[in-house]
């Protein structure tokens, strides 16, 4: 086969390409959410070339990866999800605290009221 | 296998890597809050094949479980509850540029990095291999992860504990010893009821399968821990039970004795393998099995906590600010 670029050289090049991507919508992101999610998208990015850097090693060392580094990954990746968490928790505190209609819409009175009875966790219209 | 015709399994990397580049585009181009976590939670799947191809198996299990499962769910629902923002006025076109400069520049610098990084690749394989013996785990990150670099997997299980204990203190103070209701979002449609009645049952063998063979094949008490926690919020999310309330004793003795019970033995280990966290010789494999099946047991409580909420009380009409 003809190809000049291993599969650590291509998903690091791509896990740098996460990380730009990433980047741009963790600063212009339309909503907190999604800045949320363009973060996880740079931490999966570093992950990935994390990953690539493993996958080097694990080759010259005569395995698939090396153990080490993915073992780092591994407690990352459940670091990441916990924060993730917290911060889902401090956004949907965030929305019941700052009516985001409040100025601009004719409703804002009712919203107003409706945001100062507003649990942010209770249980749908049950 | 060998001498099978079948084409350079590289040639699946090219489209791999460009459709997780596309889907991250996307993912940030994209107007609705809710499209974009549905295509994160693809992305999510799409990583862990890249995790495949890296030759990470446990890496790809951890994320399929958490990136492709938990973590859509955590995120669909936030999405549920914080609804589509109102339309925000674009950013200024330089803004845009100088931003998208900045990334440009960013990943131009790391593609350089990844491209001239030293031959020979240092690595510790030869390192692990040596001393894995030892440890008596046939699974080389199994042994980093309980043995080796036994510190980071002990404060990672605390950072989880604290984690959920940080996650409770966002309740207002009316509702503390209520249960978490984040999961409640309206009736549950019979599929999912139905779904919710045949996957725990399968989730469960897996959960423990996976726990169970992480000792000398890919697994381990973190992908376990996933796949029991997403099993425990299926069921929630489908009302056929309700996370328990904080004041639940249990509860709180399932998440931390994990990190306590691994502490414990590491703090043992002063006196019997003279060093912090060393593991007696004869006594190293039973040791490390009750670790891993209580942080298999601490790993899903937390996650599926964390995915839970915190506290709140019943009905959506009760003032919660008025009362904190």
């Amino acid at each position: 086969m003809t190809l000049s670029v291993t599969e650590a050289q291509l998903y690091g090049l791509c896990g740098a390409g996460l990380i730009g991507i990433g980047l741009y919508g963790a600063i212009l992101g339309p909503s907190a959410l999604r800045r949320l999610l363009a973060f996880n998208l740079i931490s999966s990015g570093v992950f990935i070339v994390f990953g690539a850097i493993a996958r080097r090693g694990g080759l010259a060392g005569g395995a698939a990866s090396d153990p080490v580094p993915q073992a780092l990954v591994i407690t990352g990746l459940v670091v990441a999800f916990a924060a993730t968490a917290l911060a889902v928790a401090l956004l949907i505190r965030l929305a019941a605290l700052q009516p985001k209609t409040a100025r601009s819409s004719p409703l804002a009175e009712l919203a107003k009221r409706r945001y100062d009875a507003f649990d942010p966790w209770g249980g749908g219209k049950a | 296998m060998p001498d099978l015709p079948l084409p350079d399994a590289r040639f699946a990397d090219i489209p791999l890597g460009l459709a997780l580049l596309v889907l991250a585009l996307w993912l940030i181009a994209t107007r609705r809050d809710r499209s974009a976590v549905i295509g994160f939670t693809a992305y999510g799947l799409l990583v862990a094949v890249v995790w495949v191809r890296l030759g990470a198996i446990d890496v790809a299990l951890t994320e399929a479980a958490l990136g492709g499962g938990l973590m859509g769910l955590l995120l669909l629902t936030a999405a549920a509850r914080l609804g589509e923002p109102r339309g925000q006025p674009a950013p200024p076109m330089f803004m845009r540029l100088l931003v998208g400069l900045l990334c440009v520049g960013v990943t131009g610098v790391l593609a350089v990095v990844v491209l001239s990084l030293p031959t020979p690749a240092p690595n510790l394989v030869a390192a692990v291999a040596e001393h894995q013996h030892t440890t008596e785990l046939g699974n080389p990150v199994a042994a980093v992860l309980v043995a080796f670099r036994a510190v980071d997997t002990l404060l990672e299980s605390v950072v989880l504990a604290l984690a959920v204990i940080v996650l409770w203190s966002f309740a207002p103070d009316a509702a503390w010893g209520e249960r978490p209701r984040t999961l409640e979002l309206g009736t549950p449609g019979p599929a999912l009821v139905l779904l919710a009645r045949l996957l725990p049952p399968l989730g469960l063998v897996v959960g423990v399968h996976l726990f169970w063979a992480g000792a000398d094949d890919p697994g381990g008490p973190f992908q376990a821990g996933a796949v029991l926690a997403a099993m425990a919020t299926l069921m929630w999310l489908a009302r056929l039970g309700a996370p328990p309330p904080v004041q639940s004793r249990l509860t709180r003795v399932g998440l931390v004795v994990g990190p306590l019970v691994f502490l414990l033995i590491g703090l043992a280990g002063v006196v019997a393998a003279d060093a912090f966290l060393g593991y007696p010789e004869g006594l190293t494999k039973p040791l490390i099995l009750i670790i891993e099946a209580v942080k298999t047991l601490s790993v899903a409580v937390a996650l599926a906590l964390l995915v839970a909420g915190p506290p709140a009380l019943p009905g959506n009409h009760l003032p919660s600010r008025a009362a904190s």
